[in-house]
């Protein structure tokens, strides 16, 4: 069979609703896409702990404390079920961390604005998760198997996330006037960084065409956009803040709402590296990385040894 | 010499009375330490009551290129299945 004939077949399955597994014939190209896809949001998991982790030690109850433990530790068990599908595809671990640590991978770009105030801790719930969940809500139907079985158990653990956000946003908007000044500000610094999750407009989404006949993605960008948009609106309403967009309006004829333009200079000057944080968040990745690597060779080490005592107890105790 | 992790597939028995189902992978320098792992990455919400870890290395999988001829001989014997036989209606509890 020509390798045209396997596009052909492999183009049907797609068609078809057949999902793709690991070692099903696939298009270098599809391969590429997904290592890159994934991975990277692998990183964006593994990054996304440091805003938040920042306040663990500060939270200002134990209840805030216990719950925001079990999100951080959420989030390393996403970024670990994302680097295993991405290694079902031939990627190596190791490599991958490298990729990031040396800026050649990128990770969602929202994790290089810090957390400023504790009213951000829900903000970053409510808003950066609500957006992360409109796309991953998407993923669960992707083409390749192992990605959406990562997807919808990760899917079933952020709806915590989110509503965690949202009460903690709740508890600050309906609090005193400070704690409900410091809610607004969260809100300020972090609407237009979420709306900017979902990447570029569609016309200027490079990789959006082909991701989506691959069924890699499902939803273009600026329509996962406008979806969250629509419900976070209210919700906003609901807390009794202000959305920080003058041109926000109900479009009576769409159903839909209008919102401002985004900010795009910003958004590739951040990609690019020069966000508040960047370099902050790579040095203290590489720095967990560098101190651990002592931890990772003497477990290694230590698993050898035992596997040598159990092959040979005889020699073991003679040596001994 | 740097060496990583092995990889190592997981199976979780959901509850007693069910079968262990494949969940995904995970590194761990050896089958003590995935166990252990794989509690905290794959239970964190009472997920299971029983861990298999296996190496990786160690699964052997069947050849999708091969999955006719491996499965066809199964595909036209549709006699081994119950629906392939008539029984008049008066004829209860069959």
């Amino acid at each position: 069979m020509t390798s045209l004939n396997f596009e052909a077949i492999f183009q049907s399955k797609i068609d078809d609703e057949v999902k793709i597994e690991p070692k099903d014939w696939m298009p270098d190209a599809y391969r590429k896409t997904l290592i890159r896809q994934i991975s990277q949001h692998a990183h964006s998991e593994i990054v996304g702990m440091l805003p938040e982790g920042n306040w663990i030690t500060r939270a200002p109850s134990l209840r805030r404390k216990l719950i925001l433990l079990a999100k951080v530790q959420d989030e390393a068990g996403h970024g670990l079920y994302l680097y295993s599908a991405a290694e079902t595809l031939g990627a190596d671990r190791d490599d991958l961390v490298q990729q990031l640590l040396t800026g050649k991978a990128k990770y969602s770009s929202i994790f290089n604005y810090p957390t400023l105030n504790w009213a951000d801790i829900g903000a970053i719930g409510w808003l950066v998760d609500g957006a992360a969940i409109t796309n991953q809500v998407m993923l669960t139907r992707t083409s390749y198997g192992p990605y959406a079985r990562a997807m919808v158990r990760i899917c079933k653990e952020e709806s915590f996330h989110q509503r965690q956000g949202y009460e903690l946003m709740m508890a600050m908007a309906f609090g005193s006037p400070e704690q409900k000044s410091m809610a607004q500000d969260a809100l300020n610094r972090w609407w237009w960084p979420a709306l900017m999750m979902f990447g570029p407009h569609d016309a200027e989404s490079t990789h959006s065409d082909q991701a989506l006949k691959w069924k890699i993605k499902r939803k273009s960008n600026d329509e996962l956009r406008q979806n969250f948009v629509d419900v976070t609106v209210p919700q906003a309403e609901y807390l009794g803040l202000t959305v920080p967009d003058p041109d926000l309006c109900w479009n009576e004829e769409r159903g839909r709402y209008d919102f401002g333009k985004i900010n795009w200079d910003e958004f590739w000057n951040v990609v690019k590296g020069n966000g508040p944080c960047n370099r902050q968040r790579i040095q203290a990745r590489t720095k967990a990385y560098e101190d651990g690597a002592w931890v990772r060779e003497a477990a290694m080490a230590h698993a050898e040894k035992k596997e040598q005592r159990r092959m040979q107890p005889e020699a073991a105790s003679k040596a001994a | 010499m740097k060496k990583e992790w092995p990889l190592w597939e997981i199976f979780i028995r959901s509850k007693s009375g069910l079968n262990h189902k494949h969940v995904g992978s995970l590194h761990a320098a050896d089958a003590e330490m995935a166990i252990e792992n794989a509690r905290d990455l794959y239970t964190r919400r009472n997920e299971g009551v029983s861990i298999w870890v296996v190496e990786s290395k160690h699964i052997t999988a069947s050849d999708p290129d091969d999955s006719d001829p491996l499965f066809e001989p199964a595909r036209d014997k549709v006699y081994r299945h119950p629906t392939f036989y008539t029984v008049p209606d008066e004829v209860s509890h069959m």
